[in-house]
């Protein structure tokens, strides 16, 4: 038994040194300090996990990135340049977000990054864009309270999802009743924390809203689904608001359509289930039951029919669906592309600032244009699920929304505003104080 | 039917004239701004109503307003359709429910076959050339409405089953407006069942008539308290404002008594739930009471021997779909074999392939299996992709079935028996084959075994196989409630060790009760706790039991065990 450890230990150590090299081999290539030159291709970073709890939903924008890049080379490329992809695989592993985007900025010296998904590996590598100075667009809807000068938001912020989405359902279905269902972790916890104070301002009382977490994976909802239909049972209409995340949400359904919560009693709303998560279920039981996003695979626009068609001819399968994290990737490598023609560089300064105030069309009607707060305007969209698996809408904002990146409902947040342009470039400007960087402890 | 039309074609026109003559005098007589506006919109309005005015075809009353898209005129046009009077109602809305009914150009509608071929819903006929039609938008209030509207008109089908659904929807639509139909099928039902559920839907409708007296309210108020359910206890809460002190007194009497009612049900409610959380991991776990329990070697990869079972649910369903449509129903049955033996046989190969060299040495066998693990979910991830999977659930193990306060869940109740069968059949073949004699006598002594003339590598691969063949069938029940990822397993690893070492190790009894255990403690805290505190209390509760008794609930005796 003794004997055979110092085996262990050494293959071990030479599978670790094998990684090692292999590593360097990848990262170290030579010549790569030229890429950031004039000549050659343009360098993009492409940072999501392809393997993994998170790869379910990051691997499509790994590709959604690569067909975009595609495009735009046969376009001609920008500023008579290629695009070249740099693609990394974090795994799900939160550290070795930070590790990899430190590796893609100053190794590959790649000119803007596009990735992450969960809040908890962009919060991961947020230090190392801003230490390294480097370009991150960020395409999920997340929970707000951050503007980094390094990053670009291209994904809701809750003004742009969740308030507008129980406002239709105050509003059209006369919902007075609520329950708070989510994943514990950051993004659930925050947005249901400014629903709450929003909720209460619009006078709903403290007892009729039902807080309700659940580990990441839950698969076991028998209990909270009967809890939600007594909650569902004193005589005012109830409905849902999901933030349930990821693989919990595929249980969570099923256990809905058998004990039969159908969307005419109490609708569910969720705000992290798209058409890829719908993919692998039985929509037939589930139909009414709501989404909020900025875009949804059934938004009957020209644009949209276009990358729908192009999508399905770079992936080969007729059967791929969209979603709204990848259209969110669209409108952030238009900008980006923009952003470069304009300052005719892609030194991070120049782009950063060019960045602000550019325009371009979104897939579902309307021109989406970055704000000077590092976030994007953007329709808000609400559909209900259909038999085929795909979302009928069924309201639309009149216009584009701009984003509340500090929520005026939270305590600690409610005086700040961001503004990257010169000379206030800040974050988190305090109005009250006039400070930057002062936030207001609740 | 022209007659019904033309009517109601008379009675839009004086309601039009009435409403936008008044602006187009107002204008005669000089008035100005606002009034102008006005009737230049009435203007426009009167001319698009003569456009629409003469349709195609004479329709129902309101049918026009189901090619709208603002779903509050659409949903006033089932009303109107309903209400109308008009044969052909039942088939519109019908064939509007399955969202099969389409607007033509000239707002006429056209229902779709599932040929892909148009019909008119009117005659029957077929549409050669619909031009270009779209499907009539629904929303959950126009779905709310289709609903009641159905229920009115299907109260006098000839099913008695057609019947129970549409009382069943007019007592969830409550509309007052489907009393005279309720009372006038209530008067002609022969089946007691469907009977009982009309008068609880008059209740419920009754109850919103705001010119109903006191008396009726009272009984309806007693029908609903009689019916005891969620249901019956949500119409009666909407009451509780608003109606004289009599009524209210008795709503809050009923309210009280189907809740204490409701509460006494909850507890057998919530022990079925545990009952079938413990049943899942019975399932998750009895593989890994085979080979953690009875051979020792701590499988990580354990986890993903339920995904691959999981898999080859997938697969047998597609090849089924695609080469045997008739057996789909029976899919689910025909994967546990084939899980069986392919999780079986990777069981094997991982056996002799890895574990055979790393026997008595625990650590290494821990990093090696739980590196293994994860080169299976990544074959998986590129050989499937890394979306879920879509298992489909056969009919006979979708929906609830209702028992008393009960309602028993059909996928669920499935899952329990499965567990029991899946036990049951370990447990004999263990006992009574000469494989399971084996085993036993291999994992008991080692040495004694050999030397009577057992092949022991050979039974270790088998024994190992088994258990993995069983994690295989726990793959095919985990597929129904769960996705179908590359993910599948980690969620249960954890908790099958749990259960395992809980059980007591090395002893199948112990991994059964262990599990229900878990399970039905589990459900209990979950109400009171939260799901995320109830977790952690669990976990405690189980370290500290280790602490106590390290050998679990039924530690292994005799003079094999290991000090």
């Amino acid at each position: 038994m003794l004997s055979d450890t110092p085996v262990l230990t050494r293959r071990a150590l030479g599978g670790l040194s094998l990684a090692a090299a292999t590593a360097a081999a990848t990262g170290f290539r030579p010549g790569s300090a030229r890429a950031q030159a004039s000549s050659g291709p343009i360098k993009l970073g492409i940072l999501h996990s392809l393997s993994g709890t998170m790869a379910i939903s990051e691997t499509t924008l790994k590709d959604v990135m690569l067909m975009l890049i595609d495009q735009q080379n046969a376009a001609g490329g920008v500023l008579g340049r290629k695009l070249e992809a740099v693609v990394v695989d974090p795994a799900s592993n939160w550290p070795l977000f930070a590790e990899k985007a430190r590796q893609l900025i100053s190794v590959d010296k790649v000119a803007a990054c596009f990735g992450c998904w969960t809040s908890v590996s962009r919060k991961s590598v947020l230090p190392v864009f801003e230490e390294l100075n480097g370009i991150l667009f960020y395409p999920v809807q997340y929970e707000g309270e951050e503007s980094s000068r390094n990053v670009f938001y291209t994904g809701a912020a809750p003004n742009q999802q969740a308030i507008p989405a129980v406002d239709y359902l105050m509003g059209d279905n006369g919902v007075k009743r609520w329950v708070l269902a989510g994943t514990d972790y950051v993004y659930p916890r925050t947005t249901n924390k400014i629903l709450e104070a929003y909720l209460k301002q619009k006078g709903v009382k403290p007892d009729d809203i039902m807080i309700n977490y659940t580990p990441f994976g839950h698969s076991d909802w028998q209990n909270i689904v009967s809890q939600i239909k007594a909650f569902g049972s004193s005589g005012k209409k109830t409905a849902v608001v999901s933030t349930i995340n990821g693989d919990a949400n595929v249980p969570f359904y099923k256990e809905l359509g058998n004990q039969g919560v159908k969307a005419t009693d109490i609708p569910v709303v969720a705000f992290s289930v798209g058409e890829e998560e719908l993919a692998g279920l039985d929509t037939a039981p589930l139909v009414g039951h709501l989404a909020a996003w900025n875009y949804f695979m059934s938004v009957d626009t020209p644009d949209n029919k276009d990358f729908i068609a192009k999508w399905h001819a770079f992936t080969k399968n007729e059967k791929r669906t969209t979603n709204d994290p990848m259209e969110a990737h669209y409108i952030g490598f238009n900008m980006w592309v923009k952003a470069v023609e304009k300052a005719g560089t892609t030194d991070s300064d120049a782009v950063i600032d060019s960045l602000i105030g550019v325009s371009v069309p979104n897939l579902s009607g309307g021109d989406s244009t970055l704000m000077p707060n590092h976030h994007v305007t953007k329709p808000v969209l609400i559909g209900e699920i259909q038999a085929d698996g795909q979302f009928n809408i069924v309201s639309q904002t009149p216009g584009l929304i701009v984003a509340q990146e500090w929520s005026p409902y939270l305590e600690g947040s409610r005086d700040l505003i961001a503004d990257w342009r010169r000379p206030m470039s800040c974050g988190n400007f305090n109005v009250k104080t006039g400070k930057c960087g002062g936030v207001s402890k609740s | 039917m022209r007659a019904v039309a033309s009517k109601a074609e008379r009675a839009v026109t004086k309601r039009v004239l009435a409403r936008f003559v008044a602006p187009l005098l107002a204008i005669a007589a000089g008035g100005r701004g606002r009034s102008r506006s006005r009737a230049r919109a009435a203007c426009a309005v009167l001319g698009l109503w003569f456009v629409f005015a003469q349709p195609a075809r004479a329709q129902p009353t309101g049918a026009e307003l189901l090619g709208s898209s603002n779903f509050a005129d659409i949903q006033r046009g089932v009303e109107a359709v309903a209400g109308s009077g008009d044969p052909h109602a039942l088939p519109i809305l019908a064939a509007m429910q399955e969202g099969r009914l389409y607007a033509r150009g000239d707002r006429s509608l056209a229902a779709k076959s599932s040929d892909g071929s148009y019909t008119d819903p009117l005659t029957g006929a077929a549409i050669a050339n619909p031009g270009a039609v779209k499907p009539v938008r629904l929303n959950n209030n126009v779905r709310r409405a289709l609903d009641a509207a159905l229920g009115a008109l299907r109260l006098f089908s000839p099913d008695p089953g057609t019947r129970q659904i549409a009382a069943e929807a007019i007592f969830k639509g409550r509309d007052p407006a489907a009393l005279p139909a309720l009372n006038r099928a209530i008067g002609e039902e022969k089946e007691p069942g469907v009977n009982r559920t009309m008068e609880q839907a008059r209740a419920s409708a009754l109850l919103l008539k705001n010119d109903a007296s006191d008396t009726d309210k009272l009984a309806a108020i007693a029908t609903l308290r009689d019916r005891g359910d969620i249901d019956a206890r949500a119409m009666l809460a909407t009451l509780a404002t608003g109606q004289p002190p009599a009524v209210t007194a008795a709503v809050a009497e009923a309210v009280n008594a189907i809740d204490l009612h409701l509460r006494l049900w909850s507890w057998l409610q919530n022990a079925y739930y545990g009952l079938s959380l413990g049943s899942v991991l019975l399932l998750a776990a009895a593989g890994l009471a085979i080979t953690f329990g009875v051979m020792g070697v701590i499988n990580m990869a354990h986890g993903e021997l339920l995904m691959i079972g999981a898999y080859a649910t997938y697969l047998v369903q597609n090849a089924i779909r695609a080469h045997a449509p008739l057996l789909s129903g029976a899919s689910l049955l025909i994967a546990v074999p084939v899980a069986f033996v392919v999780a079986g046989a990777v069981g094997i190969a991982i056996e002799r392939l890895m574990i055979r060299y790393l026997y008595g040495r625990p650590l290494e066998t821990l990093l090696a299996t739980f590196g293994l693990s994860l080169v299976l979910q990544q074959g998986v991830r590129s050989i499937f992709g890394p979306t879920n999977l879509s298992v489909t659930t056969p009919d006979w193990m979708s929906g609830a079935i209702g028992l008393g306060g009960l309602s028993l869940t059909a996928n669920r109740l499935c899952i329990i028996l499965f567990a029991i069968a899946v036990f049951a059949a370990l447990q004999a073949a263990l006992r009574y084959t000469s494989l399971g004699l084996r085993m036993r006598a291999v994992t008991q002594n080692r040495r004694m075994a050999s030397a009577m003339g057992i092949r022991t590598p050979w039974i270790d691969a088998m024994t190992f196989g088994l258990g993995s063949g069983v994690a295989g069938m726990a793959g095919v029940a985990l597929s129904q409630i769960d996705n179908v990822s590359p993910n599948l397993g980690q969620g249960y690893i954890i908790d099958s060790f749990m259960v395992v070492v809980f059980g007591g190790v090395g002893n199948l009894w112990g991994t059964a009760v262990g599990a229900l255990t878990l399970g039905v403690l589990n459900k209990f805290l979950e109400p009171v706790a939260g799901a995320v505190l109830g977790k952690i209390v669990v976990l405690i509760a189980i370290i500290l039991f280790i602490q106590r008794r390290p050998r679990g609930l039924f530690p292994t005796k005799g003079r094999f065990v290991e000090a």
